[in-house]
Order: structure tokens, then sequence, then C-alpha cells
């Protein structure tokens, strides 16, 4: 608890206590019991007496009423609730308007405690900031460490990492292994192994070994300073709920305001013409419980916090949500439509199958190693990685690349044509076709054909478990994209058991795509999701009604294009997302239709005079409290999150 | 230019409301408040006096949520 909420809880105690006091011994100063003598001016002894606990526990709201109608915020819940203890003061309920007063705190106060809780949690959670940076120089051959600011670490940098720190800058581990935590960017509770040679993320807490890392970017493009921007500049956009919920309060306070008088004085002019007794006091009084019942804190307080909530719950869980809006959106998807590379696959080639024709496996792709030794495209990196072994580049002579169809080169005297089918019809060579389909690089040698080798993006391992999820979750469609070859994206599709693929697409035609989708949607509620890796994809990822970038860190166009980051590249951040958002809106409907709901039935019964201010009390601050509490469900959606995939990891 | 300021406010409601009444404030380009972190991140019109603009926005917040603290 914070200084002010100290106060009123002071307040709240010593109005309660002078409550209780006043109240017992009421009947002694009106002289109820039959023993008893009136007190002379009762009333006005009464009246006096009750407005002590009043005014410390409501004296700050009547300020805020008389300020509020000062700058013209004239209908909010203080001047609501200022207007009817006076009210009800007025009319001589002393008692009930003191209790109001009370309650009101209280329900003010117990949200004002629980919103700071649950901030400080996730604050706590999202405090990944590093302080300092220990920066190694090298003099004399001597390693000296010193603490410095982070932004003052350069690019190829040494820093050093004791157990217990957090990782300051992203870059390379140079000397020593450990094993980190990376939980609090992905929301990935297994720590990670480290050695020598693999990359670390800043954010991470080195856990067991002190490791010696070469910075390869400066702190304010490490992924700590990207992921505190993005989390600080969420929120902007505010949903559609919100936005009803803001509109909803300026014409229902109004409307209240003119029911309630309408409940205060048409009837009592009806029974005036009609000539029975007035009963003014008594319709004034509904009016009042009116006021109070219709105050619209639970909705206002409650419908913010569940986005607050669910926007830090899912960064928790490794989800940056840019607003809440799109918490909204993800809600609704029903359509989701996924780049191939790199989404649902690693986007790292990988030699699948090995087809020779007359000379032996190894034989062939060595040859394929060699020739492919100086180019640099992915399939070339394939056959590399897949040979495995050191390559002598003195045997390797006259290469050329040629553009679409492959490589040729002289490899120990030995002319070698590396390609697709392309290059071997220009070259006149027969050639077999591979019967896996895919991608194929044909081999011929001394203009003889060699056989080909067979290579394939491979899927990754949760792909299929997260299409799978999503149809479970009720997404009807999915459907994937990629400027892959028909048979490649048709294999691909058949395993994944995805809906619909569209192939050979060139970037741009993806935004076409994706439009195509979004006319055949219009018509539907359901909002179609993109999900790419945010590489050649950022125009795809702004026109979908919500655009996912998965792993995007370190692309900046990517954060900018897209709704929503997922810090790692799990296909099961996808689930999470959109389960997330389901969460977060069920929580909001519920909050509305029970506020809404138990504020219109107790509004009836107290037009009708059945209820009383006691009842109105409920529905004001027990109310808000239940919506309170439940919006702050919210806020645990990462252990739901973690559920998910510890579901996974155990099948 | 843009800079962040830290806040103090005690509901998710009152800091939108305060984010409109800095949005209004004239010198002001863009303003998100972030009830989590409780910041405010104000983008300035070029060339507006930012300490002024400040005031003004703390005057404005103060307006429609009377509890609140922008701190400059």
């Amino acid at each position: 608890m914070n200084k002010r909420q100290k106060k009123t809880l002071i307040r709240i105690i010593i109005a309660a206590l002078l409550l209780v006091v006043i109240a017992v011994a009421e009947p002694y100063i009106e002289g109820t019991g039959p023993a008893y003598q009136a007190v002379p001016w009762a009333k006005t002894v009464l009246f006096v007496l009750y407005l002590i606990p009043y005014l410390v526990i409501g004296y700050d709201i009547l300020k805020k009423a008389v300020k509020g109608i000062i700058h013209g915020q004239v209908m909010d819940e203080n001047f609501l609730m200022a207007v009817a203890t006076i009210g009800a003061m007025a009319l001589g309920d002393y008692r009930e308007s003191v209790a109001v007063m009370l309650f009101y705190q209280i329900g003010e106060l117990f949200q004002s405690v629980a919103v700071g809780k649950s901030r400080r949690n996730i604050a706590a959670l999202m405090d990944i900031r590093p302080d300092s940076a220990n920066l190694v120089t090298t003099e004399d051959g001597k390693e000296t460490v010193t603490s410095v600011d982070p932004g003052d670490v350069a690019p190829g940098s040494l820093i050093e990492v004791v157990p217990g720190e957090k990782i300051p800058i992203d870059g390379v581990v140079e000397r020593g292994s450990s094993s980190i935590d990376t939980s609090a960017l992905t929301g990935e509770s297994v720590p990670r192994d480290i050695a020598a040679g693999d990359e670390v993320i800043s954010g991470s807490i080195n856990q067991s070994g002190v490791i010696y890392v070469r910075t390869t970017k400066a702190f304010g493009e490490s992924t700590v300073s990207r992921i505190l921007e993005l989390v600080e500049n969420a929120s902007s956009q505010k949903s559609r709920s919100e936005n009803f919920i803001s509109k909803f309060a300026r014409y229902y306070t109004p409307i209240v305001c003119i029911s309630a008088l309408v409940v205060a004085f048409i009837p009592p002019i009806v029974n005036v013409i009609t000539g029975k007794d007035a009963m003014l006091a008594a319709f004034v009084y509904r009016a009042l419980t009116f006021l109070v019942i219709s105050c619209p804190c639970a909705l206002v307080i409650s419908i913010p916090l569940s986005f607050f909530a669910g926007i830090g719950g899912a960064s928790r869980a490794g989800v940056l949500v840019k607003g809440s809006n799109y918490l909204e959106v993800l809600s609704k998807a029903d359509t989701v439509i996924l780049d191939k590379t790199g989404t649902l696959t690693r986007g790292v080639f990988e030699v699948v199958s090995i087809h020779k024709d007359d000379i032996g496996e190894d034989e062939l792709l060595k040859y394929a190693a060699y020739a492919e030794q100086h180019s640099t495209h992915p399939i070339s990196r394939s056959i590399v990685n897949a040979y495995g072994r050191d390559i002598d580049t003195s045997l390797i002579t006259d290469v050329h690349e040629i553009s679409g169809r492959g490589v040729e080169a002289t490899v120990s005297g030995r002319k070698i044509l590396a390609g697709n089918d392309k290059l071997m019809d220009d070259n006149g060579i027969e050639y077999t076709e591979c019967p896996d389909g895919g991608t194929i690089v044909h081999i011929a040698i001394d203009g003889k054909y060699a056989g080909h080798i067979h290579i394939a993006d491979v899927i990754k391992d949760s792909s299929a478990e997260a299409i799978r999820e999503l149809r479970k979750m009720g997404v009807s469609r999915t459907i994937m994209l990629t400027g892959d070859s028909q048979e490649v994206a048709e294999k691909v599709a058949q395993n994944l058991a995805i809906d619909d693929y569209r192939a050979q697409l060139l970037p741009q035609d993806k935004v076409d795509a994706v439009e195509s989708v979004l006319n055949d949607n219009s018509r539907g509620r359901g909002k179609v999701a993109f999900v790419g890796d945010g590489i050649n994809d950022a125009p795809v990822l702004t026109r979908a009604d919500v655009g996912i970038a998965m792993g995007a860190l370190g692309s900046d166009a990517a954060i900018e294009a897209a709704d929503v980051v997922l810090m790692d590249d799990d296909p099961i951040g996808i689930v999470k997302a959109i389960g997330i958002g389901r969460k977060c809106m069920r929580i909001v409907y519920e909050n509305i239709w029970f506020a809404i709901g138990v504020k219109v039935i107790c509004l009836i019964l107290s037009a009708l005079g059945i209820a009383n201010m006691w009842v109105a009390i409920f529905a004001d601050v027990g109310v808000m409290v239940i919506a309170v509490l439940n919006a702050i469900r919210t806020l645990h959606i990462s252990r739901a999150g973690r559920l998910v995939t510890g579901h996974l990891q155990n099948q | 230019m843009a800079k962040s300021y830290g806040i103090e406010v005690d509901c998710a409601n009152c800091a939108n409301k305060m984010e409109e009444a800095a949005k209004a404030t004239a010198g002001v380009k863009d303003c998100t408040v972030n009830f989590m972190t409780l910041k405010m991140n104000v983008t300035f019109e070029d060339g507006a006096d930012e300490l002024g603009v400040m005031k003004e926005v703390r005057r404005n917040c103060k307006k429609v949520e009377d509890d609140c603290e922008v701190y400059i």
C-alpha cells in the first residue's frame, strides 16, 4: 500500500468506528427506547454527529465533484456519489448516507490496491533492463573488467557476464559455458545451455557459469531495448469495447440522472393531480438509490483493466501485443494465413536424400559440395553442410554461378555442373526426374549425368501441433503462402493438414493473396490473421486484420509493421496469442454483461421501491469489486500458455 | 521529438482520460499513456517548448483526474 492508500484506510477505519458508535447511541439521543428521554433538538444533534464521519470519509469525493463541475466533467462517479449522499442526508437518512460513502471508499481502496499489486507484478516480470555491463579491456595481455553503462559499449566489445546477471547486450559467447534463463523474453521456462560460439540475446539471465560475450549490436539495437520500447508504447490503440465503454459512460450518466429526476418528481406530481398524498420523500429516496446503483465504476474501471492485464500477461508469455484492439481482433480470428519459410519450416535447407546414377553417394555429394563451395545460396550452403568435411579449395577452379540455374565449376580437373533442370537442359544433358518432388540439385560430371540431391526445408517440430490446436480452437481456415514450387507447397500442406495453400508467390503476390482472403471474409465477422517471420512480408503484416511476426526481434521492419510480435519462433505462439485474446475478451464480456445485468435489475427494483440503499451499495461497490477481481484473472494467462506447451512436450 | 515522463495514476480508465487530455494539449502531436509502466510518452510538435507544453499537459490532466501526477 502506498501513502495515499494508507491514509484512505485510516479514514475508513475512523469513519467506520464513528458510524458504529453513533448508530449505537442513536436510540438514546432520539429517545426511542421506553425509558429514555429525547435529547432536545435530537434530529439536529444526530445530523451534526453523522456529519463528522461523513466528512472524514467523503471530503475528497465532494471536493472532486465540485472540481469536476468547474472543469466541465459534470457526470462522473464523484458527482453521482455526492448527489446521492447529500440527498440522503437531506431526507434524514444519515446512516445510509455515511454508509454509502464508506463502502464506496472501501471499494475504491480495494481496486486501487489490487490494481497496484498486479501492476507491480507485471512490471517486475518485465524488468529486464540491465543496469550495467562489465566491459573487458585488454592491456599488455592483461585483462581488466570495468563496470560501464550498457549504452557506452560499442559493438564488437568483449563483456563479462557473471552468474545471476542479465546479459546486457546481444552477442556471441566467446569463452565459457553456462545455462541461461530466457523466460522473461520468451516465456520458455526450461533454461538453455550455451557454450562458445552460441548466440545469446540480451535480457536472458546467466545462471551457472561466467561467460564472455562478444557483442554484435549496440545496446539501443539489442533485444532488451527493442522489447522495452514495444512494451512501453503498447496500448495506444484502443479496442472497440473500450471505446464502447467510454461512449457508453458519456450517454449513460446523463440518462441515469434524467431517469432519477423522473422517478423523484413525476409520480408525486401525478399523485398530487389525482388528489392522493404526494409521497415526495419516498420517491426522492428511490431516485437516490437509483443514482447509487447506476454508478458506472464497475465498467469504466474493469474494462481497461482487463486489457491492461491481458497485454501484461501476454508479454509474460512471450507475446507482445501492440494495443488492446489487437487482442480483440485476435480473439475473433477464424482464418489464419501462414507464411511457409521461417514460420512453419525452419528456413534452413537440409539434404533429404541422394539419388546416384553410377558413382557413390559420398562422391556425388563431395563433387556437389566442392562445386557449390563458393556460393552463398541457402541451397548451396545446405549441400556443403551435409558434406561436412573440409574442402580443399585449391582443387576448385573456374567457378561460374549461373543465376536461376546453378553452378559450373572445375574440380580436380573434372567439369562439374550442379543445378536445376534448366541447367541440364541448357547443356543438353538428359536427367531423371526425382520421384520425391521438391527442390532438386542435378549433378553432371564431364557432361554426363551423375545423379541428383533432394533438398527440403525442414518443418518445425511444433508446426503440425500448432495447426491442430488452431483447428481445435475453432479457426476454420488455415492457408499457407509460399514462394516455393507447387510440389513442395502441396507436400508441406498435406503433412501439416493445412486447408489451403498458394504456391510460387512473389512477395507482392502475397499481398494480393491476403487481400483476396480478406474480401472472401469481409461478409463474416471472423478476422484474418497473417503470421510471418518478418522477412519480406512487412506489407502483408500491415494488410491483414492482425499481423503476427514471429522471432522477429532482429528485424526493424517487422516490428514496425506487425501488430503482435512473438518473441520466439515457435508456431505454438500463434495458438497462445489467439488463446490470450479469447480469454481477455471473454472476461471483458463477462464483466459488461454481469455489471449491466445486475445494475438493470437493481434499477428496476429501486424504481419500484423494492430495493433500498443497502441493495444499491451492493450493486455499486460489490459489482465493482467482483468485476475488478475478474479482470485481474486476465493476468494469469502465461501459466495457461505454458500449460499448452508443456502438454505438447509430454506427448 | 518524443520524450517519456513518469506519471502517478490509480486506475486504468483515468490513465486513458489523461492520454486524451494530453493529446488535446497544444504542442502535443501524439501521446500514449502506459498504465502498466506508469509512463507517458509524448511526441511534441516541431519547435514546441517542451517544458511549457508539459506544464500545460499536467494542468489538463489534473482537470480530468484530480488524483494524478505528471513528473516533468
